[in-house]
């Protein structure tokens, strides 16, 4: 224990670690390039060891610790070191405090790590929307009348999903007339439009969707600037008997794939086709159970809150004389989004400008402005402009602000104390 | 003597210095005046003056031209200012098209061309081309660009796999494409006698309106009008697409501009739509006609006539371009980059010499240097309203400002002609670094505008600055971690209190690198954290930075464990020149994430060769010490690393501070 106790608090660890830290970054840094952004970061970063890394396009079989081990080796023996070697004395402030600050940051960074949560919100102009969505999950929502205004839902998140696809059990909820057995659970795939007139192979299931459409299954996508698209096959049954098989897909679920896939059509084969693509990918599939008339779609993950944004105003500004060819959206100069906020809650209901690097805090979550589409062209096209915010739920958002300063100032008064000895020094020479 | 002479020569160099200042005198043609007229290109307003140093740079990789290349320096070739070759191209193209400016450096691709070798006979360096000898070929140009060109737009490949031959290509029809463009600025390139087309087209307006609206309602109308009409039509249209500086102010109701800049192709489209056409295409059209003549008095005063008509309304513009104006015939980094050199060699020497007029002269020129560069640097800053750093490019010139004040700093303290040498170096170093990004920029220009993200000065000021000295200081403590193994190897001048004053001064600049880099890496994830509620995203160059404050840190705690000593500060010093490289530029190479500038293969060399030169310097220092030129004599160093025991805080500690360098 004692010897434990030594090289958690030795000065050597600290340096170990240290150079290890500076191998893994600069290793998880030339992977990207191979792996992607995301993955590399997944693997190298964001876990408590690697095996096996990527040098400019070739593998080497070679282990390091990973991100987590490095962070928690360091934080451990820095708290540890301060307990053994703690001593008050303004000399050492200096030294205190910026270690202080490394600890927070650290801290900070881990936390960040387990409880932050990123979802998107996309609108368009004069759209008001109450729910953020996930960027990456999706999730199986059953939708029903549920007179006046009201709508009963009820969701299957994608965790869900994947298990039942690999147990093969039936997924079965009290709210819920029928019982789900998910056939297959493909995380990536294609869709193709099932042209009339054209040499079509058998549909993978004579229900809804795939009437029209053809999924198939397709590698798993890494990078950064792509996402996955899964689509999912389902088997449905009521007490009263079995219901078919459906297709449900990200595909047709999710809005901004829809506009992305009319988009490429309507390159391709014209506004026509294109048309008929968006109703018949739009058109809700359902099926009768319990008396009630119910549609599934498979949407990315909803996060809802308590209160409503409303785009009132997405502005998009270039450059003047930078819409050429060679840059057809112009460079751009701005982009911000005027939105009304409306909480039945505090009964608020103001008008809030977010752009870039100013974003909007609001009851724990914080909206930075990402994306835009409402350039000239966009209009131009004869489409609707639209804004999408990035949501951020992040706890320990302050942390970097005052680890940051902390260490500052620290360095600061170190660097003082050195500076001022040193040139009395010299004076006295 | 003596004592006069640093101050003779930094007076000198002073006077050579405010010599170039000066405006040339108008001989004939007054270029000066149509150097400062304002333009916008490139997303920015601008003088005429900086859209031809910035083209000729793209197209000759110089801000001049010399129109008898073939002839030796001695020989007197006729070389013209970068505005007079802008004229020349823009109003009258049969002249400019037969000067050799496109510079080709690939054989493969001057053979394809079917371009003459060098023969001084024939008037040809083998390097530099005229338009009228690349037109024959234009076909076969646009054939091998579009066929690179479309195989990256399928993604089959990426610009960073082109061969040489490839790149050369590509760089040829960039250059060509900008000509083009530039000949199309005033007037259409194939214009003879523009005013009078113009007037043509003007007294047309009615008719040849009247005549397409007959033709589409399917009723009689005048054929040959029509004809006419449709053609400068075509013309104009065609010169819009080509896409050329926006040389027509909007219109201009009580001292405010109502709309935006056009192109001189667009605003004649838009008078058939019933605009009325805007004053500077006749002035334009006026100035033209002057060149061509040759009459300078009526170009002159052309030239002043639109300045006037400008004043009301573009007055804002009108100075601004005369200031970058100026700043563009300051070249205050050049300038500044040849007294880096010379003060230290004469710094240098004074090692050797040991004397100390040559240390103080070359401290008074480095103060100079330092004063031009200053001065350049918040020039370009007001110019740009922006704080220092905007672009790699600028941060190649704030990297030298940073190291110089810093060397100048060390010197005045330490008096060894030390931060001189180390002032001076990397103040050369990176100014050369500074100059050849500057050709390798976007459009040759190294003011281009903010994307949305960026357009912060807040951050600007704030992150970037703190990093960039971060990287300044790095560079400064690996330098004079060369000049230890430099001197110490090579020559006997290092004796034991130098090599001390030098650890001392190593080990007190790596403590201010890393507060700086530190303080500067968060702030950027503060600034992410704003921009997009992202702390850290482990993108190349945040991750740059990173390694940076890590290595930085990893220093200090090896010196503060003692497990490093006066040598290994130096060794490791040196490894903190390729980490901060690497950072710099070397992530900028990987093509990926926030930062990525594009892929820069001519750079990679340089880079590649740089780190290979460190690596070098760290193996002579870690040679023993017989190998060492200073050390020979010396008795030998005591032995390297204290026990443990000695690190633990306590009494025997009190002497000394633990991280006050032994």
């Amino acid at each position: 224990m004692n010897r434990l106790w030594k090289i958690f608090t030795s000065l050597r660890l600290t340096v170990v670690l240290l150079g290890l830290g500076i191998v893994l970054v600069w290793v998880g840094t030339v992977a990207q390039a191979d792996e992607g952004l995301y993955q590399a970061q997944s693997r190298y970063f964001k876990h408590w060891y690697v095996w096996g890394l990527t040098l400019f396009g070739h593998k080497v079989p070679l282990p390091l610790p990973g991100g987590y081990t490095i962070g928690v080796l360091l934080l451990v023996n820095l708290v540890s070191a301060h307990i053994k070697r703690f001593q008050w004395s303004a000399k050492k402030f200096g030294i205190h405090l910026t270690h202080a600050g490394v600890i927070l940051l650290l801290v900070g960074q881990l936390f960040t790590d387990v409880f932050s949560r990123e979802t998107q919100l996309r609108f368009f102009e004069g759209q008001s929307k109450t729910w953020s969505e996930s960027a990456t999950d999706y999730e199986l929502a059953f939708t029903t009348d549920a007179g006046g205004d009201a709508e009963e839902v009820v969701v299957i998140p994608q965790k869900l999903l994947m298990q039942a696809a690999e147990k093969g059990v039936e997924l079965k909820d009290a709210k819920l007339p029928v019982g789900v057995r998910v056939k297959s659970w493909w995380k990536n795939s294609r869709s193709a439009f099932r042209a009339p007139m054209q040499a079509n192979q058998p549909p993978l299931t004579t229900n809804g969707l795939a009437r029209h459409f053809d999924f198939r299954q397709t590698g798993e996508t890494k990078s950064m600037d792509s996402k996955n698209i899964p689509t999912a096959l389902l088997e449905l049954a009521s007490p009263a008997g079995p219901l078919g098989t459906w297709i449900a897909s990200g595909w047709a679920g999710d809005e901004v794939m829809v506009d992305w896939t009319v988009e490429g059509y309507e390159e391709e084969m014209g506004p026509q086709l294109a048309k008929a693509v968006r109703a018949r990918l739009t058109e809700p599939q359902g099926f009768e159970a319990g008396g009630k008339r119910w549609a599934l779609t498979l949407r990315p993950a909803r996060t809802y809150n308590p209160y409503s944004l409303t785009l009132l105003k997405p502005t998009h500004s270039v450059y003047v004389g930078t819409v050429t060819s060679a840059t057809p959206e112009g460079i751009p100069k701005d982009f911000r989004s005027r939105v009304r906020i409306e909480n039945p809650q505090t009964r608020e209901n103001r008008e809030v400008e977010i752009y870039m690097n100013s974003p909007l805090r609001y009851a724990g979550l914080t909206f930075f402005q990402l994306q835009m589409d409402a350039s000239e062209r966009t209009r131009q096209r004869g489409r609707t402009p639209s804004s999408t915010l990035q949501v951020v739920r992040n706890p320990a958002w302050l942390t970097p602000y005052a680890g940051c300063g902390i260490v500052g100032a620290g360095l600061v008064i170190q660097f003082m104390i050195h500076l001022v000895g040193f040139v009395s020094r010299r004076k006295t020479k | 003597m003596k004592k006069w002479l640093p101050l003779i020569l930094t007076g000198a160099m002073a006077v050579w210095f405010l010599g170039t200042l000066r405006a040339p005198a108008v001989k004939d043609f007054d270029y000066g005046a149509f150097g400062r007229l304002p333009v916008v290109f490139n997303g920015r307003h601008q003088p005429m003056d900086s859209i031809a140093r910035n083209s000729l740079l793209q197209i000759r990789e110089k801000q001049s031209a010399n129109l008898e290349p073939w002839k030796g320096d001695l020989e007197k070739p006729r070389i013209i200012p970068a505005i007079e070759w802008l004229v020349a191209v823009m109003t009258k193209p049969a002249v400019a098209d037969e000067w050799p400016v496109f510079r080709i450096d690939n054989p493969e691709l001057t053979a394809l061309l079917k371009l003459p070798e060098k023969d001084k006979e024939k008037e040809c360096d083998g390097k530099h081309y005229s338009w009228k000898q690349i037109e024959p070929s234009l076909d076969v140009m646009q054939e091998q660009s579009t066929r690179i060109g479309g195989r990256e737009q399928r993604k089959e490949s990426e610009a960073g796999q082109r061969t040489p031959f490839e790149r050369a290509v590509m760089k040829l029809h960039d250059r060509l494409v900008l000509y083009m463009r530039l000949k199309n600025t005033l007037q259409p390139q194939d214009a003879r006698d523009w005013s009078k087309e113009l007037a043509e087209y003007e007294s047309l307006l009615g008719p040849g309106v009247a005549a397409i609206q007959a033709q589409q309602a399917k009723e009689k109308y005048d054929e040959a009008v029509f004809k006419k009409f449709v053609g400068y039509a075509q013309k104009f249209d065609a010169m819009a697409r080509l896409e050329p500086p926006l040389v027509v102010p909007p219109h201009a109701h009580d001292g405010a501009a109502h709309g935006d800049w056009t192109r001189v192709g667009e605003a004649l489209i838009e008078a058939a739509r019933g605009e009325s056409l805007p004053g500077a295409v006749r002035h334009y059209a006026a100035m033209a006609g002057a060149f061509q003549r040759g009459d300078a008095d009526d170009f002159n005063q052309q030239v002043a006539a639109y300045r006037a008509s400008l004043a009301p309304g573009f007055a804002t513009e009108l100075t601004k371009s005369g200031r970058e104006v100026f700043f563009n015939r300051m070249q205050a980094f050049y300038n500044a980059m040849v007294i880096y050199v010379l003060a230290g060699l004469l710094a240098c020497a004074s090692w050797f010499n040991r004397s100390d007029w040559l240390r103080r002269s070359a401290v008074w020129l480095i103060g100079l240097a330092l004063i031009i560069h200053t001065t350049g640097l918040i020039f370009r800053m007001v110019l740009e309203g922006r704080p220092p750093v905007t672009n790699l490019y600028s941060s190649a010139i704030f990297i030298g400002w940073g190291a110089c004040v810093l060397g100048l700093v060390l010197e005045r303290f330490y008096k060894d002609g030390i931060g001189a040498v180390v002032s001076s170096s990397v103040g050369f170093l990176t100014l050369i670094v500074a100059h050849h990004l500057a050709l390798i920029a976007e459009h040759g220009d190294t003011m281009e505008m903010m994307r949305a993200v960026l357009d912060t000065n807040f951050w600007l000021a704030t992150h970037v600055v703190a990093v960039t000295t971060g990287y300044a200081s790095t560079f400064v403590a690996g330098f004079l971690a060369i000049v230890y193994i430099v001197r110490g190897m090579f020559t006997k001048t290092l004796d034991e209190a130098t090599g001390k004053g030098l650890s001392r001064m190593v080990y007190g600049i790596v403590c201010f690198a890393t507060l700086f880099s530190f303080v500067g890496t968060v702030l950027g994830g503060i600034w992410a954290d704003q921009s997009w509620g992202r702390f850290w995203g482990w993108d190349p160059k945040e991750n740059g930075a990173l390694i940076i404050v890590l290595w930085n840190a990893l220093i200090l705690h090896l010196r503060w464990g003692g497990m490093i000593r006066e040598r290994g500060l130096i060794n490791c010093a040196i490894v903190g020149n390729i980490v901060t490289s690497w950072s710099w530029f070397g992530v900028n190479m990987l093509g990926i994430g926030l930062h990525s500038y594009g892929f820069m293969d001519s750079a990679f060399k340089w880079l590649m060769g740089f780190v290979v030169s460190q690596l070098a310097l760290i193996a002579l220092g870690l040679l023993p010490d017989k190998c060492w030129a200073s050390f020979r004599n010396r008795p030998p160093m005591p032995p390297a690393a204290p026990s443990r025991k000695e690190m633990k805080p306590g009494k025997r500690d009190k002497g000394r501070s633990k991280l006050a360098p032994a």
